[in-house]
């Protein structure tokens, strides 16, 4: 009797730009061995030099990822853009790369808001005169518009948002993913190696459930040599508003995003309590840091926040020297 | 991965094919698959759990087999068994994975490939119900998963939401591709509606209330219910524990069972 496994080797895309592409034992079955083989998935060099370009005015980039879905990652994303876009003298964008479920234009109070294109390209949706947003959301007419796309489709609005929206100068670019590990992911580190990605931010929740898809997104991460900045513990603990007590609605049953990060060595960068104003305020598409000042949610988003900026600022620093 | 030419289709022998989806992350989809599966064996039901998240396959740990071993047999992979009496049966990629923190990134061609090696290739046998889990959104796994399951007729599909708006926006789309691949919904069920303190029993709507109902209401399709956030019932799915069985006082429970018996109800009325 077989035992099917699949083992490491067989398990990996090497990327379609690889010099493995089309040649690693993963490719083996895979229907686009041949293409990939035969050079055709290559990225084209003129291509890169394009969004190298595009991208040159961006001084630093901060990928949102979790392997999870539902944990406050659009959440985090658009608290994240509000946060750094308080200092007026920063330049800040939102890049929204969840094709099948963009919620950022909800979130910052953009929706029905179209995309307009000018001689430098697509314009960016300004919330501030200091931020701008991205997003696919921007395209559909209507909100039960499905966008039901197979992988290479997305990857081609993906490509589209580097280099056809005219980001301008920016201090922080930030962006916003999907759930998961897949064609979404591959390539947005494949087109922003043009530029240069400071690092990613990895949401989880507390329970194990969560877990074990966020060591797979920090496995993924080192596989393609993306660094973490850290990771945020979202939906820590609930304060019940009538009796003060605490309730842990997602239980940390094997230790939580803590015992997670000390055993794979990576920082964490806060925890987060549930708080139902956030809910309400991603709703209303206000910001919630704004709308409830004194929640304790507010100062871990706020401690976590300057957290991220010091790191970037810091490794910037870092770079100049060399 | 070899792949099987059974003389008979794997799957004749499932009487109804139901898949869980919702265009958000994070609702659900997965714990209601595995209630849902769980409600229905204790009426007696036999039960297949397919799993197609691909990434961030969930379900195998839901019920303790996460480090199981899915073997072959001559006509084909033989889902694992959850239970003595074998009538609860999983097939994840979960359980073909060395190494469970290993991230599969896989484009969309080879993770089509997967789907439809799971929809031929899995050995069910004889099943009154397989329950397809979904990752969220509308892209390769779901276009595949509907293609490959169109000749089995299934039952339909389950939509699940949390209350808030920005879930529900994203449950809107869900629609229209059901719409558009022609996949019957079943209703929409409400997750995480509310949270009962239980120090004080002081209800708070955590992430809001009542979207999904207006949805299912505006949309012209069942509402079959709404569940409560019960830290409990998150408890039993860290442990793979049997939540049906153990926690009927939970207030999560009602709903639960009266999702299954409104999907009985209606694959009774098919039958028939």
């Amino acid at each position: 009797v077989l035992v099917l496994q699949l083992s490491l080797s067989v398990a990996d895309c090497p990327g379609t730009s690889s010099a493995q592409a089309g040649r690693a034992a993963a490719c083996q079955g895979c229907p686009n061995q041949r293409l990939c083989a035969g050079g055709a998935a290559a990225p084209d060099p003129a291509e890169a030099a394009e969004l190298r370009e595009r991208l040159r005015g961006v001084k630093h980039t901060v990928l949102v990822l979790s392997g999870k879905g539902g944990v406050g990652k659009s959440t985090f994303s658009a608290l994240l853009a509000h946060g750094l876009a308080a200092d007026e003298a920063k330049q800040v964008a939102l890049l929204d790369i969840d094709i099948c479920g963009p919620s950022i234009p909800k979130m910052m109070g953009l929706e029905g808001e179209q995309v307009h294109q000018s001689g430098s390209g697509w314009s960016p949706v300004y919330v501030e005169e200091n931020l701008g947003v991205m997003s696919v959301g921007f395209l559909l007419s209507s909100p039960d518009d499905a966008v039901i796309w197979r992988g290479p489709k997305k990857n081609g609005l993906i490509k589209q948002f580097l280099r056809d929206v005219d980001w301008g100068e920016i201090d922080y670019l930030i962006v916003d993913t999907p759930p998961g590990t897949s064609d979404e992911h591959l390539s947005i580190v494949q087109y922003l190696s043009a530029a240069h990605i400071d690092g990613a931010v990895i949401i989880t929740t507390p329970q194990e459930v969560s877990l074990q898809d966020v060591r797979k997104e920090i496995s993924f991460c080192h596989k393609v040599k993306l660094p973490i900045i850290g990771v945020v513990e979202n939906m820590s603990g609930f304060i019940c508003p009538k009796c003060k007590k605490e309730s842990q609605i997602f239980p940390p049953t094997t230790g939580g995003a803590e015992k997670m990060c000390q055993n794979l060595n990576v920082s964490l960068l806060g925890k987060v309590p549930l708080d139902p104003q956030i809910g309400k305020s991603c709703d209303k598409g206000q910001s919630f840091l704004s709308e409830a000042p004194e929640s304790p949610a507010t100062s871990s988003y706020r401690n976590i926040i300057q957290r991220i900026q010091e790191y970037c600022e810091h490794h910037f620093q870092e770079e100049k020297i060399i | 991965l070899l792949s099987f030419l059974p003389e008979r289709s794997n799957l004749a022998g499932v009487q109804h094919i139901l898949l869980v989806l919702s265009g958000k992350g994070g609702v659900g989809k997965s714990t209601i698959s595995t209630q849902l599966a769980l409600a229905l064996w204790h009426s007696g039901k036999k039960v297949g759990i397919l799993d197609v998240d691909l990434c961030g396959p969930s379900i195998p740990r839901m019920f303790r087999v996460q480090d199981n071993a899915v073997h072959q047999c001559d006509s084909g992979w033989v889902p694992v068994f959850v239970d003595q009496g074998k009538s609860i049966s999983l097939m994840s990629i979960g359980f073909l994975l060395e190494k469970p923190d290993e991230a599969v990134v896989w484009r969309g061609p080879k993770k089509n490939a997967l789907i439809k090696q799971f929809v031929a290739d899995v050995a069910w046998g004889d099943l009154d119900f397989l329950i397809v889990d979904t990752p969220p959104g509308t892209s390769d796994e779901h276009i595949s998963t509907v293609e490959a399951l169109r000749p089995y007729k299934p039952l339909g599909a389950i939509l699940v939401t949390t209350p808030q708006a920005v879930s529900v926006g994203d449950v809107r789309r869900e629609l229209t591709f059901c719409k558009k691949t022609g996949l019957h919904v079943l209703g929409i069920v409400e997750n995480m509606s509310g949270f009962v303190c239980p120090h004080c029993s002081e209800c708070t709507n955590i992430f809001s209330k009542g979207g999904g109902e207006a949805l299912a209401k505006h949309a012209g399709v069942p509402f079959l219910g709404c569940v409560p956030l019960d830290p409990q019932l998150g408890l039993s799915l860290e442990e793979g524990r049997d939540f049906i069985q153990e926690f009927p006082q939970s207030s999560a429970f009602p709903a639960l069972a009266c999702i299954a018996q409104q999907i009985l109800d209606r694959s009774s009325q098919l039958s028939s």
